[in-house]
């Protein structure tokens, strides 16, 4: 546990170090939505979107964003370069396990999606008027499910992928996807209604968020699903992780 | 008092076979060398030593104690420098060495490591910053941040410019000095006739030497030459008749002697009896680059 608090303070210190990478993951989803909540039509209420504006209809999809950035992306990126560069072996020779710095990059991976989430919701709030989740235990839920799932297969990336390159090459398109199904790209109201209901399933499953953040509360079967992705991804990277 | 103790040490990968059969004592306060040709299964007996990797069979016990079994002791006082193993990018000197120092229960001081391993100016550097040689020495303040009464150091210099190793040599020798056994696994001949007490020499998975730098070369080469000039012409029997003579030839106006034993001796006081002087008198030994092409048939890397 010493040695777990010891590695999490530096991973935390080296994290704040690389600002460029740490802006982005923070700021970049606020950024889009102050861009878009300047444009006075996409304030207007929409029967698009049930009444709504369109920044309001589009925060959740911001919050993709930066769940993906860090779950499938800036994680297992550096779990596979810690394991390639020898960090993870040469902390099994020391008294402290290498799992203490897997656990330490969950957690900053953590803290920087809840600071990215927690920034949106804040400056959505103040500046552009977004109400605040109206089912605040179902957003957390949509959330904490959708953000584990994301995590979990990141770390299934790590796991599986012997170099950082091939990690890179399933991160980036694993990353596409999470976006585009995310309705990031494109707004769901304009991709087919088969390809928005795919996204409700895929993690983090921004349906479930939508509907937790503006609408009636989040369907069971969309947390239940992303659950169901946490557990088996996270099992899978579990069995096959390698430290070496 | 040997500190580690091997006994048909077997190792596969598969099919490949990385370690046959390999036997070998430390002894407390030596500095051991494991030398070999690569792939000889050098890195593999180590890391079944340091408790990386389990045997396939043999055994191996570390300061009396099993390194699967009692990994977690183990860990406290064997520090292992990895072959190849870096640190993250933006991590500090004085940082790296504070975090492994919380790790152990009785760690060095990390500052005082750090002026001793001539890190001190660069303690608040990031580590891709450092030169190579730099980042060897602070993977070797890494290995010896816990005050171990081990330390296991794989391809110590491979890497680093004459001068950095040069410096890296005389660190160990002082790391000895303290009391720490150093088990070093090398390809370089330099370093290991240079540092090394005992080398145990690897090839194919086997051990087919073991012996001091100079025991070595004596039982698997032997042979030494004097080279000299003579001032005045010089019979070649006088030279075959000594019992250290094996050959003698001439190339130019140079003899060339060829022997065993205390040859430079022989020769030189068979020429002081007839007052021949010997100018440019040079002797030449087999080194350890000699014994080792012998004992493995393989040219050593450099």
């Amino acid at each position: 546990m010493h040695a777990f608090r010891q590695i999490l303070r530096i991973e935390a210190r080296l994290y704040l170090r690389d600002l460029p990478t740490l802006l982005t993951i923070v700021g970049l989803p606020t950024m889009i939505l102050v861009v878009l909540g300047l444009i006075p039509s996409l304030r207007e209420p929409d029967p698009n979107f049930d009444g709504q504006n369109f920044v309001n209809y589009f925060a959740p999809s911001l919050l993709v964003v930066t769940l993906a950035m860090v779950g499938v992306n800036t994680m297992p990126m550096a779990l596979a370069t810690y394991r390639e560069r020898g960090v993870l072996r040469r902390l099994a020779t020391t008294p402290a396990h290498p799992g203490a710095l897997l656990a330490a990059q969950l957690v900053v991976a953590l803290a920087a999606i809840l600071a990215s989430a927690l920034l949106l919701i804040i400056v959505g709030r103040l500046a552009f008027g977004v109400p605040l989740p109206e089912h605040p235990l179902g957003f957390a839920l949509a959330f904490v499910l959708g953000t584990a799932a994301l995590l979990a297969l990141g770390l299934l990336v790590a796991a599986v992928a012997r170099t950082t390159k091939a990690a890179q090459a399933l991160a980036v398109p694993l990353f596409l996807l999470t976006m585009f199904f995310g309705g990031v790209y494109l707004p769901r109201f304009l991709l087919p209604d088969a390809v928005a209901r795919i996204g409700d399933y895929t993690p983090p499953g921004v349906q479930a968020l939508l509907d937790a953040w503006t609408g009636p509360s989040p369907q069971p079967l969309h947390l239940a699903i992303m659950a169901v992705i946490a557990v088996t991804a996270g099992a899978g990277a579990a069995k096959l992780f390698r430290w070496e | 008092m040997p500190v580690i103790e091997v006994t048909h040490l077997k190792k596969r990968y598969g099919d490949l076979v990385a370690v046959d059969d390999v036997s070998l004592t430390v002894e407390a306060g030596e500095i051991f060398g494991v030398l070999g040709p690569n792939g000889a299964g050098k890195t593999t007996t180590v890391e079944c030593v340091a408790g990386l990797r389990v045997p396939d069979g043999g055994g191996v016990s570390v300061l009396g104690l099993d390194p699967r079994r009692d990994a977690a002791q183990l860990r406290q006082r064997v520090g292992v420098q990895l072959q190849e193993s870096q640190l993250p990018d933006r991590l500090r000197v004085a940082e790296a060495l504070e975090l492994y120092a919380s790790f152990y229960r009785n760690p060095a001081d990390p500052a005082a490591l750090i002026d001793k391993l001539g890190l001190g100016e660069k303690r608040n550097t990031a580590y891709k910053k450092l030169s190579g040689g730099q980042k060897q020495r602070l993977s070797i303040a890494l290995a010896l941040v816990g005050n171990p009464e081990i330390a296991i150091l794989d391809e110590l210099t491979t890497g680093l410019d004459p001068q950095a190793r040069r410096d890296t040599w005389g660190l160990i020798e002082q790391v000895r000095d303290s009391g720490v056994t150093i088990v070093l696994v090398t390809h370089f001949m330099e370093e290991a006739e240079r540092l090394c007490d005992r080398i145990a020499v690897i090839d194919r998975g086997r051990v087919v030497a073991l012996d001091t730098p100079t025991g070595l070369v004596s039982a698997v080469a032997p042979e030494q030459r004097v080279r000299f000039r003579p001032s005045a012409p010089v019979d070649d029997r006088l030279l075959t008749d000594l019992p250290e003579v094996s050959d003698v030839r001439r190339t130019g106006g140079q003899v060339v002697v060829t022997g065993t034993g205390d040859l430079l001796h022989a020769v030189t006081s068979v020429l002081a009896r007839h007052q021949i002087v010997a100018a440019d008198l040079r002797l030449e030994q087999s080194t350890l680059d000699d014994a080792f092409v012998e004992l493995t048939g393989h040219r050593p890397v450099d």
